[in-house]
């Protein structure tokens, strides 16, 4: 078994003539914490639906606990065990809080149709447990007592949980967060970061975040990777990446690294 | 309007809460037991009586189930399917191929608990008991759905749409064109269509070894009405679908469909199959239009081309538009009501209009007009009407009748199922 957990080979994406990600190669170490940072348009997001499978890389490879994934569809990939969250909150609106949560469990189910219709003992069996656990989670995840609310009536917070939930639902080995933060306010922001460091201890997830807060980055992250313009231009602990001049020079621009 | 609505509804949930759920349960089977006999005897300005309603009342039960199996696919996994009439007429060749003489030419001769008549039999023939039929229907059905679904059900909205709409175009035409001519195999047996179809019925051994009737039609005039019989027949298989319904609607897989029809990008990151969980809908609803298709032509005993043309299938998705795409009650009552409309209503209520109201003198009347010599003619303009029905609905009601809660809220502010599909793969 490697230690690593993820790993892209030359990772590469274009749209029509567009290059959206540049033969990028990346590694997720087991049990760790790694943010990937970088301005707008510096290809993140496009990097994690190529992770989660939503879109078929150009060229290159994605490999996950040993295993080529690269092209499978994005259920297939869940099943393996990567959970995700969406950077626009992407719940099930019209859905309780509690039913997302069932939704993410799909793939660890077994119910087929014909069971279902009948509702043998095993699934009634079944269907209580996954009750029982999604309530679990959703008290995890500080939604105690709001399963039967539909999730477009939570408040924004509790939404971002809520994803947070179903994503866990999946039972993830490596849990992507698409900027987790974003929109929170400072005091939301540094639950947070408590509640990451919690899942890595509770729960021994391994973490790849997408953040634009550095106070996130910094405080969550193991080694922080840096996108600009579509390719890895550093690696690192986080304390050396803040120090990196092109990492500077890609948000700041290059006065900053003269005078910097 | 909304106010007297939700005063309807808490009176009404009071006077449901009066009395526990297997009294009431109780009370509704017993009428509907009941119902054929009460039809019998009453005779009501514009909803009419006799056999005429109870018939029509068999033929709403029967359109009932078709729209509960249209549901399923529209109304709970979000894919329009505008061809719904091709699974009716599919269940219904099935009835046609496994109950009647149709095969005899072909050296084939088969009997299993069948009703048909021995100078039928003598004829040759595969003739299956009207219960396995049905089965048969339903899953032969259903296997056509997986195989017409999985190449199409990759395509999204408007263009599933299109495709359905095709393909319920089609399938009538090769029914028109399945004979020797067409085929070189006599399938369909073409524009005249195959009859005799057995009726519905127990069959001879069922007959005399538990006395249940043997065939429907023979029963006539013996003990009950055989429209009493087809009618509890079709209550039952009613039933039997709403259960289903309800079962999936609640389980794993009515969850995934319902997430799919919210958010399919969301829902394969949740780890749903899409093409196998939108396929099991399809198959589903299917299911349940050829279990329909196959009663219509056991009780019609005879199954023709040219009963299927796209006007069903509009009429199916309409039941299930004007009750309330997703809920299951919702659409019993819409496809009960525009059915009814269909069959009785509109003509019943024209004659009252022409025979009360207007000052109608038959003699003048011109039967390819709507209006002539003061007399009304609107069956002519049956789907006229329901055009009307449906434009009212979507102003005034887009989410039907009696929306399911979440379709409300879905009407209400929009889904955001922008695809996040990847174009250039």
């Amino acid at each position: 078994m490697t230690t690593d957990i993820l790993t892209t080979r030359s990772l590469h994406k274009e749209f029509g003539g567009l290059l959206a990600v540049d033969h990028v190669d990346f590694t997720i170490p087991r049990d760790s914490t790694v943010s990937l940072i970088g301005p707008n348009g510096a290809g993140k997001t496009t990097f994690f639906n190529m992770l989660t499978g939503v879109y078929k890389p150009t060229s290159g490879q994605v490999e996950f606990d040993g295993e080529d994934i690269t092209g499978r569809p994005p259920h297939a990939i869940t099943e393996r065990g990567i959970g995700r969250t969406f950077q626009n909150i992407r719940l099930f609106q019209q859905m309780s809080a509690l039913e997302n949560v069932l939704v993410g469990m799909h793939a660890r189910l077994r119910g087929g149709i014909f069971a279902s219709v009948v509702r043998t003992p095993r699934i009634r069996r079944e269907e209580e447990r996954a009750r029982k656990t999604a309530q679990e989670l959703l008290a995890y995840c500080g939604l105690a007592g709001r399963g039967e609310i539909y999730a477009r009536n939570l408040p924004y917070g509790d939404q971002r949980r809520l994803e947070v939930a179903r994503a866990l639902a999946t039972q993830p080995k490596l849990l992507l967060l698409d900027e987790p933060t974003a929109g929170m306010n400072p005091q939301e922001t540094l639950d947070f970061i408590g509640f990451v460091h919690k899942l890595r201890e509770d729960r021994g997830l391994t973490v790849l975040l997408i953040e634009h807060d550095m106070r996130v980055v910094m405080g969550v992250s193991d080694r922080v990777t840096v996108l600009d313009y579509v390719a890895r231009i550093a690696e690192g602990p986080p304390s050396e990446v803040q120090k990196d001049p092109r990492v500077v020079e890609a948000y700041l621009g290059t006065r900053a690294v003269a005078s910097g | 309007m909304s106010a007297a609505l939700a005063t309807f509804r808490s009176n009404a949930r009071t006077v449901r809460g009066a009395l526990p759920n297997w009294v009431w349960a109780a009370l509704l089977i017993g009428l509907a037991i009941i119902y054929p006999f009460i039809t019998d005897s009453i005779d009501l300005p514009i909803i009419g009586g006799h056999d005429n309603l109870l018939d029509a009342s068999i033929q709403t039960l029967g359109y009932i189930i078709m729209a509960l199996g249209l549901n399923i696919v529209v109304g709970m996994a979000g894919l329009l399917d505008l061809g719904y009439v091709a699974f009716y007429a599919i269940g219904a060749y099935t009835a046609a191929w496994l109950a009647s003489p149709h095969f005899a030419g072909y050296g084939i001769s088969f009997d299993l608990g069948s009703v048909a008549e021995p100078a039928i039999l003598r004829v040759g023939g595969i003739h299956l008991s009207i219960w396995l039929v049905l089965i048969a229907a339903g899953l032969l059905t259903a296997l056509v759905g997986v195989i017409i679904g999985l190449p199409t059900l990759r395509l999204r909205g408007d263009y599933l749409a299109i495709v359905t709409l095709g393909f319920g175009e089609i399938l009538p035409q090769v029914a028109r064109n399945g004979d020797t001519d067409g085929l070189g195999f006599n399938l369909t047996n073409g524009p005249p269509g195959i009859n005799p179809i057995d009726p519905p019925g127990f069959g001879h051994w069922l007959s005399s070894h538990a006395g249940l009737p043997a065939s429907y039609l023979s029963e006539q005039g013996t003990y009950v009405n055989f429209l009493s019989l087809m009618f509890w027949t079709a209550l039952g298989l009613l039933l039997i679908t709403v259960f289903c319904s309800i079962r999936l609607r609640d389980s794993r897989l009515g969850r995934a469909w319902i997430a799919i029809r919210e958010d399919e990008t969301a829902a394969a990151a949740m780890g749903i199959p899409l093409m196998r969980t939108k396929t099991w809908a399809y198959a589903s609803g299917a299911f349940f239009g050829g279990i329909a298709g196959a009663w219509f032509a056991s009780i019609k005993t005879g199954v023709f081309p040219d009963d299927f043309y796209f006007n069903i299938s509009v009429l199916i998705l309409c039941m299930v538009i004007l009750g309330g795409m997703g809920n299951v009650w919702g659409v019993v009552a819409g496809a009960a009501f525009l059915e009814y409309l269909n069959l009785e209503g509109i003509a019943n209520f024209n004659g009252w209009m022409n025979d009360h109201v207007l000052v109608c003198d038959p003699s003048k009347q011109d039967p390819s007009s709507v209006i002539s010599g003061g007399c009304l003619n609107a069956p002519l303009v049956t789907f006229g009407i329901y055009g009307v029905i449906i434009v009212l609905v979507m102003l005034l009601r887009p989410q039907g009748l009696f929306p399911e809660q979440r379709r409300k809220l879905e009407f209400e502010t929009g889904v955001h199922d922008t695809p996040i599909q990847d174009e250039t793969a």
